[in-house]
């Protein structure tokens, strides 16, 4: 058997270290290490609640907003207010629009460049990918961060600046849109549909979603050649590299609901269970917190986040990450684009889960599903705009108050918990969704997803850098900064 | 070609994430054909792991030539000045070790965002980390670089400031590195690039005319000037944030809510609840840093006698509920 340590590991968000145990060329066993620590949990103590909304975007640059909603959903939940209607489909909006572009830069700059690697240079589709994806210098980046770049134009009128917006309030948004605004946001989003229908898929959006199983998916790939669009090219690049092979975790999946409007949900919330086929409701009173394997003080007493610690043991024995180990009824699961949708039931990727499970190419397919999804719901979330009616009402907090903010980042399942005593944070704790896949081993030894994931993964003799465990990784487009923050 | 490195410690990754968001064509194209060569970026680049390594030891050996190294994130000390809050991964060598040596080869320095040039909002609260700049500590100089220190080129780290960076800023600064065109004299008392530091976010904020007459936003959502009750920091904060459009044409005044003053030292602990202005018998007690307060009051109370029904009334509204009258006479 051999060890080897993977890091730095790029083209993911923030800091993340990777140690395989190598026997018979495959991973036995993995160990993933967030080598960040800042302790956004700890600064958070003692300030004026609302303040919160300063601090949490910035645990993030790339998932900023999320993290807004999450406090404001928290606060919000300890002010015992509700927000207005306009509030709501603004909050969606700048939500959509974030979760939208981490979708689209995780597949240009993140994932796709891999392909592009000399390790790959015998294969019929790497001069394709070669030509579009190789890093920094490939067509794709000229013809997707200009796109980018403009899809995030919604967030200058909707949010002011992307990332770091303030305008996310317990009670709605700060910036009420008028009915000229509405158009130009319109126009943008079109604009971002147009990039995607041309370059990205190479159809229409609504012919996407309309795949409903993984014969059709195939049969969809398979009617135009590997160069069509960028997804094409990733299908066949998976189809050849059989991604589907490889990396899969629990299979046990999680989803807070995403898009909420008036009590419903574009993404509908729950765990399901793909070996038994089953969907349980989601109770915030289930999930807990352990730190066997964290450098945090707290061995065996896991925790639920209203009563959490966050205190850093850098020295601990057997610890191994800064990041803890979320547990939902002892169980480890996945969350991501992957999990909602499987959560809500789309029926190509309940299909593609039933026949592969959860793996590489279910994650990137869910992925980009979803935005083909979410662009249409965008739509109408700006035309059932009222400029007029009120975006955001104001709310008083308690002295002595508790609150929970759940949401779904583009990677997964975020809940704040926060507890204000005599007009201060008491406690603020923050479970994200790497801190879900990418957590350590618990009390009881049982590994996280991501380590899960990685087992039996194939590596060549000569590989310092083993391209699978590379696509793994990447597949759950994991946020380091968020996982410890 | 100037090859240019860029390391992430303790921050979010915004910067980057900013910086990826700018108004152009063709972004590494442009730095590309204006000479820059990025040799390596965490988020960006292809190499991972230990073909990573090579390059950054190659920069810290002096085998292959530094010109830029950006830093975005703080730089963390603890704990107990070991730096081991950030290792950097498969390395088992904590951030800090690596920023100083790259730092000594480097011929430009340039810490990317508030948490690198000061310590920004990881260094807030307690600060747990025993957070700083590369080389400021909050307002005071010194950092993990040390008072005295200068980048091969003689200039001491440029410091763009901003939570997150306008991407302008950053690519303004390459592209200045890269036409030799950068001195000391483009940078203001706190090393910010005076290009965007010399401005107030105020200058050209679209609530002007409310702020002229004293009219002000009570609540989130409101239109009026938020200098007042809301926290805003625009009459001090140094930067073209108004000027210079976010996202197409946004800003944080444009979005609703108060300047925070994330370009200046120090801001992540205003000393009071950031969306709440401060006063003193009814007075905010952070005026406009070059106005005398008796001035300040004097002209706040004749404008608030002189601020027009339209502008009273929309100040408290989020959306106009009294549009500008059309004089007959017309102007000529």
């Amino acid at each position: 058997m051999s060890r080897l340590v993977v890091g730095p590991f790029n083209r993911v968000e923030g800091d993340l270290e990777v140690t395989l145990d190598i026997s018979g060329g495959r991973v036995d066993r993995a160990y993933v290490d967030s080598t960040l620590y800042r302790g956004f949990e700890q600064i958070l103590r003692g300030k004026d609640p609302m303040d919160a909304l300063v601090f949490v975007p910035r645990i993030c640059g790339i998932c900023s907003v999320t993290q807004s909603v999450a406090a404001a959903n928290a606060l919000r939940n300890a002010m015992g207010i509700s927000i207005p209607r306009n509030g709501q489909l603004a909050t969606n909006l700048i939500l959509a629009n974030e979760n939208l572009t981490d979708h689209f830069t995780h597949f240009y700059l993140f994932f796709m460049p891999d392909f592009a690697r000399d390790g790959y240079s015998g294969r019929p589709w790497h001069g394709m990918a070669e030509q579009r994806f190789k890093a920094v210098t490939g067509s794709a980046a000229g013809d997707a961060l200009p796109a980018r770049a403009a899809f995030l134009h919604m967030m200058g009128v909707l949010a002011g600046k992307w990332p770091h917006t303030l305008t996310l309030q317990p009670g709605g948004s700060s910036r009420a849109v008028s009915s000229t605004e509405k158009i130009r946001l319109y126009a943008m989003l079109r604009e971002f549909r147009a990039y995607l229908e041309k370059i990205m898929f190479g159809d229409k959006l609504e012919n996407i979603v309309k795949l409903d199983s993984m014969r059709a998916l195939e049969a969809w790939r398979d009617a135009r050649p590997p160069d069509a669009s960028d997804f094409r090219l990733f299908l066949e690049v998976a189809r050849d590299l059989e991604l589907h092979r490889i990396g899969r975790a629990t299979d046990i999946f999680l989803s807070y609901g995403s898009y909420e409007m008036a009590g419903e949900y574009l993404f509908s919330p729950g765990v399901w269970d793909a070996s038994k086929g089953t969907l349980s409701a989601i109770d915030p009173s289930d999930i807990v917190e352990d730190l066997s394997h964290s450098r945090m003080t707290g061995e065996r007493d896991a925790r639920h986040p209203y009563q959490g610690e966050t205190q850093p043991a850098p020295d601990k024995p057997d610890a191994y990450t800064w990041c803890k180990a979320p547990r939902w009824r002892g169980q480890v699961l996945e969350c991501g684009a992957l999990a909602r949708q499987v959560v809500t039931g789309h029926p190509l990727i309940r299909d593609m889960v039933e026949k592969t499970g959860g793996n590489v190419t279910t994650r990137v397919v869910a992925r980009l599903l979803e935005i083909s999804r979410v662009i249409p719901a965008m739509e109408s979330w700006i035309k059932s705009l009222s400029p007029g009616e009120p975006f955001c009402v104001q709310g008083r907090m308690p002295d002595n108050a508790k609150g929970v903010g759940m949401v779904e980042a583009a990677r997964g399942a975020l809940g704040h918990w926060l507890v204000v005593k005599e007009g201060k944070i008491a406690n603020y704790q923050i479970v994200a969704p790497t801190t879900w896949n990418f957590s350590p081993r618990d009390r009881d030894g049982i590994p996280g997803a991501l380590e899960q994931a990685l087992v039996g993964v194939p590596v060549g003799e000569h590989e310092r850098v083993p391209l699978a465990v590379q696509h793994v990784v990447r597949s759950f487009d994991p946020c380091m900064v968020c996982t410890v923050h | 070609m100037m090859n240019l490195i860029w390391l992430q410690s303790g921050g979010c990754g915004g910067c980057t994430m900013s910086l990826l968001s700018a108004d152009v064509r063709d972004l590494f194209g442009m730095l590309k054909d204006a000479g820059i060569n990025i040799v390596w970026h965490p988020g960006l680049s292809e190499q991972t792991g230990s073909e990573a390594i090579e390059v950054l030891e190659a920069c810290a050996s002096g085998d292959l030539p530094l010109d830029i190294l950006c830093v975005e994130g703080s730089l963390l000390r603890g704990p107990n000045g070991t730096g081991r809050f950030h290792v950097l991964s498969g390395t088992g060598k904590p951030m800090i070790e690596w920023v100083r040596q790259l730092a000594e080869k480097a011929q430009y320095t340039i810490a990317v965002g508030t948490c690198a040039t000061y310590g920004g909002v990881t260094a807030g609260g307690c600060n747990p980390t025993d957070a700083c700049g590369m080389q400021y500590d909050g307002a005071s100089r010194g950092g993990l670089l040390g008072v005295d220190y200068l980048s091969q080129s003689g200039l001491p780290v440029i410091n763009i400031a901003g939570c997150p960076t306008h991407p302008g800023w950053v690519l303004e600064t390459l592209l200045a590195l890269a036409m030799d065109s950068f001195t000391q004299a483009d940078l203001d008392e706190l090393g910010r690039p005076r290009f965007y530091a010399d401005h107030l976010v105020h200058h050209g904020c679209a609530r002007n005319e409310y702020y002229e007459f004293k009219a002000s936003a009570e609540k989130p959502s409101d239109q009026g000037c938020m200098m007042e009750n809301m926290g805003c920091k625009g009459t001090q904060a140094h930067a073209d944030c108004n000027i210079r459009p976010w996202n197409g044409g946004g800003s944080c005044t444009d979005g609703g809510y108060a300047c925070i003053g994330c370009t200046e030292p120090g801001f992540e602990e205003p000393g009071h609840p950031f969306t709440q202005t401060p006063k003193i018998a009814g007075i905010p007690i952070g005026l406009p840093t070059d106005m005398p307060k008796a001035w300040f009051v004097a002209l706040a109370t004749l404008s608030k006698s002189a601020t027009p029904k339209r502008v009273k009334e929309n100040a408290t509204s989020d959306h106009l509920v009294i549009v500008p009258g059309i004089r007959k006479t017309g102007v000529k």
